[in-house]
């Protein structure tokens, strides 16, 4: 019964959109890349970047929205080094993408040992605090769930709209799109395949850094090693199980972190005292399995994903 | 802009820009060094100097390159066929495990040469397992493989953890979650006595040059490059394309457990979490240097391990952070791979 008690607290469903939220960011910063027809396996180092950069901001004095930029500033020149690579020159987006990820996360743990050589335990910053809409944050379980959260988990649901909005109801998403299933089509409209999937790659990248930097200015105010630890790769998981819509893609993350928010909770439970934690800390990753094979029969793949795209050929 | 083939490029190309990748990398190297506050040329002598200024540092450079070879062909191999496995590192904990299981007494007094063969095979079958449920989904129901191999490498971590602090818990540890130690008959030997490098190194060799004449003289070496290239035409001439997937996942797998078989039984003896700090990854690097070449492999493998071996001892002698072996690698695989795409092809404005 204990199962019943935890699923109708709020504190429960609040847990799941927090943890949701970087997980909001990033698969909508990859959905992007994918629609436009690039897979970025930086996701999961830009990520890290982005939690450092946004985190080091804000301890040398900046502001926490400053600290967003910055994250998002860093995210963009990773993705920019990215695009410069897989777009005009085609080059394997698996290699690359596995380069930027080792290349931003390098870089990171280099500066983080560089400006912070005697630290045991990392200096914590304040973090992003809970902002309370009005009324809508009386209403019960909903209103501490969804209305009691930092501004980031806000600003995760607007990119969403945001991303589906632009996506679906304005022409540059649909030459997006195009550009992710049918390149030929954009160039015989005029358009240059080349600066949408640049531009998508770019955007998404910075996208995914605040996801990460989410972690560190809202989650867990300081930043260590290994902290992204796969959730990039799950966000990866995440856009397949929505069907590279934003919407669903949405539902996955919120279901994802339900999941996630309950293997925390039950291992306080007597079923924690029978069953290894570590069981428990798989539940993430087999969860991201599966969504993958029950999806990915049923899923419209972008039918240029992953096909470099050169100007004149077929 | 378009990218136009060059049908001959000339030596100037062929040569020189994989050149000016290897010097590119040299220069971000001593910027780096030089925000650290460090002589970029000092820092560099001393990485050379670590990774083989010496006896020591020679074979600590080996030693260290043994698992990367490993590493380095499973994921060439795999890469070969376009199958992107980028899960050797839970591969190569698979090999660890099943070394410290049958090399603590599971398998009675035999002969330690017989020993040793046993547990290398089973350590093989063991990483082979791992990649063929990714590589299944890949052939039965369309899931992509990077993730699914990469998603493991978290959830075999996390079985190794539970595994080191349950039943494969050294009782002699000290609370300390580390396996017990294998027995001296699951040991390999040093290859020649008093030199500190092991058995492994020679079985690392080996495996190159049994995976190279894989490749280039046998039919499924043909097979594997076939459907790498295209993967559509395999199928059309007729190949068996997901039985020449599912081999080559289990030589991967296979390949990357040695990894784990040869640093227990060669360097460690036992079993702890921190046995790879991410061979797995890194084999991905040295495959990519060697153009998946398997004898390239060898090369690049003692490359890679030099520059790792060279930061760390850079590190404690100038206070360089030894990340910078880690961007040092990052940067020559992606200017390298840039370098190679232009000895073939420009960038043309039109």
């Amino acid at each position: 019964m204990e199962l019943f008690d935890i699923l109708l607290s709020a504190s429960f469903w609040a847990a799941a959109v927090r943890i949701a939220s970087p997980l909001i960011f990033a698969t909508m910063g990859e959905l992007i890349c994918e629609r436009a027809g690039v897979l970025n396996l930086g996701i999961e180092g830009i990520m890290v970047i982005g939690a450092f950069a946004g985190w080091m901001t804000v301890y040398l004095g900046g502001g926490l929205w400053m600290g967003v930029a910055v994250a998002m500033f860093a995210g963009m020149l990773f993705g920019l080094l990215h695009a410069t690579l897989t777009v005009p020159f085609g080059l394997s987006q698996h290699v690359v993408g596995l380069g930027v990820t080792l290349l931003a996360t390098s870089v990171t743990y280099f500066a983080y040992r560089l400006s912070l050589p005697e630290v045991t335990s990392p200096p914590r910053i304040a973090p992003f605090q809970p902002l309370e809409i009005p009324f809508l944050s009386d209403i019960p379980i909903l209103g501490e769930a969804l209305f009691s959260q930092t501004p980031l988990t806000y600003l995760a649901f607007a990119t969403v709209a945001l991303v589906s909005l632009v996506l679906y109801r304005t022409p540059l998403g649909l030459a997006l799109r195009a550009a992710g299933e049918n390149p030929t089509s954009v160039e015989a409209q005029g358009l240059s395949v080349m600066a949408l999937r640049m531009g998508a790659v770019i955007v998404g990248s910075g996208l995914m850094a605040v996801g990460g930097a989410f972690l560190t200015m809202s989650a867990f105010s300081s930043f260590f090693f290994e902290m992204v630890n796969g959730r990039g790769w799950i966000c990866i998981a995440l856009v397949v199980f929505g069907a590279w819509k934003p919407g669903k893609a949405l539902l996955g993350a919120l279901l994802f972190a339900a999941f996630d928010a309950l293997q925390i909770r039950l291992q306080q439970t007597p079923l924690g005292a029978h069953v290894p934690y570590q069981v428990f800390l798989m539940v993430p990753y087999v969860l991201s399995i599966l969504a993958l094979v029950l999806m990915s029969r049923r899923a419209e793949v972008p039918a240029a994903l992953m096909i470099p795209f050169n100007k004149g050929e077929r | 802009m378009r990218l136009e083939p060059i049908a001959n490029p000339s030596a100037l190309r062929l040569f020189g820009l994989p050149t000016a990748a290897l010097a590119l990398t040299v220069v971000i190297a001593s910027l780096l060094a030089l925000l650290a506050g460090a002589d970029p040329l000092a820092t560099l002598g001393l990485i050379l100097k670590g990774a083989a200024g010496s006896k020591f540092a020679i074979l600590e450079t080996l030693n260290r390159a043994t698992p990367l070879i490993f590493t380095g062909l499973a994921v060439a191999v795999a890469f070969r066929a376009r199958l992107w496995n980028i899960g050797a590192e839970a591969q190569l904990y698979a090999g660890a495990v099943v070394t410290v299981i049958l090399g603590t007494g599971a398998l009675g007094a035999l002969p330690s040469i017989l020993t040793i063969l046993i547990i290398a095979l089973a350590a093989m079958l063991a990483g082979a397992l791992v990649l063929l449920g990714p590589v299944l989904l890949k052939t039965r129901a369309g899931v992509d493989e990077v993730v699914t191999t990469l998603l493991f490498n978290f959830i075999m971590l996390l079985f190794i953890s539970y595994l080191l602090e349950g039943p494969m818990k050294d009782p002699t540890g000290m609370g300390w979650p580390k396996s017990a130690s294998l027995d001296k008959a699951a040991r390999l030997p040093r290859i020649v006595e008093g030199l500190r490098l092991h058995w492994g190194f020679a079985l690392a060799l080996i495996a190159a040059g049994l995976v190279w004449v894989l490749q280039t003289r046998t039919t499924l070496g043909f097979e594997i490059r076939a459907v790498g290239q295209n993967i559509e035409a395999a199928r059309f001439a007729g190949m068996p394309v997901d039985r020449v997937l599912v081999k080559t996942a289990l030589l991967s797998g296979g390949l990357a457990a040695l990894a784990g078989f040869s640093e227990v039984a060669g360097l460690k003896g036992n079993l702890t979490l921190d046995l790879s700090p991410g061979f797995g990854y890194t084999g991905i690097i040295v495959a990519m240097l060697a153009l998946l070449n398997p004898l390239g492999v060898v090369v690049t493998a003692i490359f890679v391990a030099g520059v790792f071996v060279g930061a760390d001892s850079m590190s404690r002698a100038a206070g360089v952070p030894t990340y910078i072996a880690d961007i040092l690698l990052a940067t020559s695989l992606l200017t390298m791979v840039l370098a190679l795409r232009l000895t073939r092809a420009r960038l043309r404005r039109r």
